[in-house]
């Protein structure tokens, strides 16, 4: 035991005196926090249209002030032709042209049908598309309001409820992802430097033809790492509730069983890395690009794992980030208890415990 | 086992493939002998040295260490000695204090005698004031010394020195033998490999390894007297120069 204190202190040394390695793993988390949480936002606020109204009267004029209320839209200008548009399009000032009819009113009350064109900047096709369903929904809701009056002989109404995130929030599905990136990086990117390091400066030889045992190396190894995590989670966790106001509905203490299950696991990973190769550099690329990348692509936090071609949905599966994940935005965003969560709980574990023995005996195999 | 042997090796094999990188050695060191182990970079030294240690499976033959068999009691081989490799082997971003007990922590050493030992040592390397400077900041040649105090620092019965001098100037080479020879004259066995042939002429006996076999095996003086040469640089040019393996 006391050996291995001795071990894990010398851990806490290499760590606490790397000031600028520190201040990134520290500052990381907090920085991806604010920038997700302030600067990148798929959330549509106050875009900037045109509406082009040749007929100018009542109905007309009534649904553009209703757009223009509307915190999704603001009125760049009116325009006067047809022509103007493209102008406007190509001159970048806006993203959504309305277009009317020459007589609006009139085709609305006397033929009971009126037509308005939407004209949407699909070189974004994610923005063009909520634009024009917003818009297409203020049409919708000014429609309801004149026929309110008149005897309809059927209508459906459709009442919309957006459950657990009602405010359609960017941060509920980033928060997560963050801490599956974070926990990723800090864990598998840094074990596995920690462990190459010694084999390049040969302190491992050393250590190996000692007494000690490679668990016990391996475990010192882990240990600050895995405390260095739950701090990056800390303070995730407290700026996502104080700062950007995405709530921590369900249990933290079962939050903070899965963060040490997912921390395991990517601890294992970061081992079999340092056990395939020798240098620092390569370490850290086969980090980045071999795990990185797919927690990013294939988690489900940045696109939607139900919308990839099947032999993608199938290969995320693997992604231990991808059960992470879940765990954390049903346990954080849903509420939900242990009951919800099982299976993913159950499918990383296996994950960890494949992970954790393959990597020891790798390990052992070559410092044998 | 007999008393006056402490490290045998007996037709003692590696084979990676279909290369032996040692093949078939056999020889005997006793008690407080400085052995030097020559040879040519890839003449086999460093893979023979890593089967004593433990470091690496033979693929057959037979070997013991301070009386443990290197298959059957590896973990009690590991307690009996002390190893420093090629590579400089301290924590640079450590001090040197905190490396001595590092060092002296992972062999199960009593906080007394660390606290009692280090000392000592600090005293005798007169690094007593930069005992709390980061070992990065020390010269190469303190560095190098250091590393050997700290190999033996356990009181090892055997010390394994895997090219303990690379890279350092003549003069602390010298001062770096001096430590050598306390170390034997305390009774520890020291087990060298080396490439500088003044320093084969330091140790008690020397053997010399050629395409994984032990050429020639005897006091520097013998082997200059049979091989009819002035110096050890030429009995190892003259036994080297058979070599069909070219280094590296």
């Amino acid at each position: 035991m006391k050996q291995f204190i001795s071990f894990v202190k010398k851990e806490f040394h290499h760590i606490l005196r790397d000031k600028r390695t520190l201040f990134i793993l520290l500052g990381m988390p907090v920085v991806q926090i604010l920038i997700f949480g302030f600067a990148l936002t798929n959330e549509v606020k106050n875009s900037k249209i045109a509406v082009l109204d040749p007929s100018r009267d009542l109905s007309s004029i009534s649904l553009t002030g209703q757009l223009d209320a509307s915190r999704y839209f603001d009125i760049q200008e009116e325009l006067h032709s047809y022509k103007d548009i493209g102008q406007a399009f190509r001159e970048g000032k806006i993203k959504l042209a309305v277009v009317f009819p020459q007589n609006f009113e009139r085709d609305l009350l006397h033929f009971n049908k009126a037509q308005v064109q939407l004209i949407a900047d699909a070189s974004d096709p994610n923005v063009a598309t909520t634009l024009t369903n917003y818009a297409t929904a203020v049409i919708m809701d000014f429609q309801n309001r004149i026929t309110r009056n008149r005897k309809l002989p059927y209508t459906i109404d459709t009442e919309i409820r957006m459950l657990y995130n009602p405010q359609l929030k960017g941060a509920y599905t980033f928060v997560p992802g963050v801490m599956a990136l974070v926990l990723m990086l800090v864990c598998t990117m840094m074990t596995a430097i920690t462990v190459v390091r010694e084999k390049e400066n040969g302190t491992m030889e050393v250590m190996l033809v000692s007494p000690v045992k490679p668990l016990k190396i391996v475990m010192a190894k882990a240990v600050p790492y895995l405390l260095l995590s739950m701090v990056n989670i800390a303070s995730i966790l407290l700026l996502s509730v104080f700062v950007l106001d995405v709530p921590l509905r369900g249990s933290l203490a079962l939050l903070a069983f899965g963060s040490i299950l997912f921390t395991l696991t990517c601890l294992a990973l970061g081992l079999l890395i340092s056990s395939a190769t020798s240098s620092q550099q390569t370490a850290m690329f086969i980090s980045l690009i071999g795990l990185f990348l797919p927690t990013m692509m294939l988690s489900g936090f940045m696109f939607p794992i139900e919308n990839m071609p099947l032999p993608l949905q199938v290969v995320s599966n693997l992604v231990p980030a991808k059960w992470y994940y879940r765990i954390a935005g049903a346990v954080m965003i849903k509420g939900l208890g242990f009951g919800a969560i099982w299976k993913e709980v159950l499918i990383l574990s296996g994950m960890m415990v494949f992970l954790l023995v393959l990597s020891i005996k790798k390990f052992k195999i070559r410092l044998a | 086992m007999s008393s006056d042997v402490i490290i045998s090796a007996n037709n003692l094999t590696k084979i990676f493939g279909d290369f032996r990188a040692v093949d078939g050695i056999s020889f005997e060191v006793h008690p407080g002998e400085i052995f030097g182990f020559l040879g040519a970079n890839g003449a086999g030294k460093t893979t023979a040295m890593r089967m004593l240690c433990g470091l690496s499976m033979p693929s057959s033959g037979s070997a013991t260490v301070a009386g443990f068999d290197v298959y059957k009691e590896p973990e009690k081989i590991k307690r009996s000695i002390g190893y420093m490799s090629q590579k400089f082997s301290l924590y640079e971003d450590l001090t040197i204090r905190e490396n001595i007990r590092f060092y002296a922590g992972i062999y199960g050493k009593s906080d007394a005698f660390i606290k009692e030992k280090t000392a000592a040592l600090l005293e005798q390397l007169h690094l007593r004031s930069e005992a709390n400077k980061l070992v990065r900041s020390l010269p190469l040649g303190w560095k190098q010394k250091l590393a050997f105090s700290v190999a033996i620092f356990h009181e090892p019965r055997i010390v394994f020195l895997d090219e303990p001098t690379g890279g350092v100037d003549p003069v602390t080479r010298r001062e770096f033998w001096n430590m050598i020879y306390a170390a034997a004259g305390a009774g520890i066995t020291v087990f060298v490999t080396t490439h500088y042939m003044d320093e084969a002429e330091y140790c008690s006996r020397v053997s010399i390894m050629v395409d994984g076999k032990i050429e020639a095996l005897d006091t520097p003086a013998g082997l200059k007297q049979s091989l009819n040469a002035a110096s050890m640089d030429e009995v190892f040019l003259k036994l080297a120069r058979k070599a069909v393996r070219s280094g590296d």
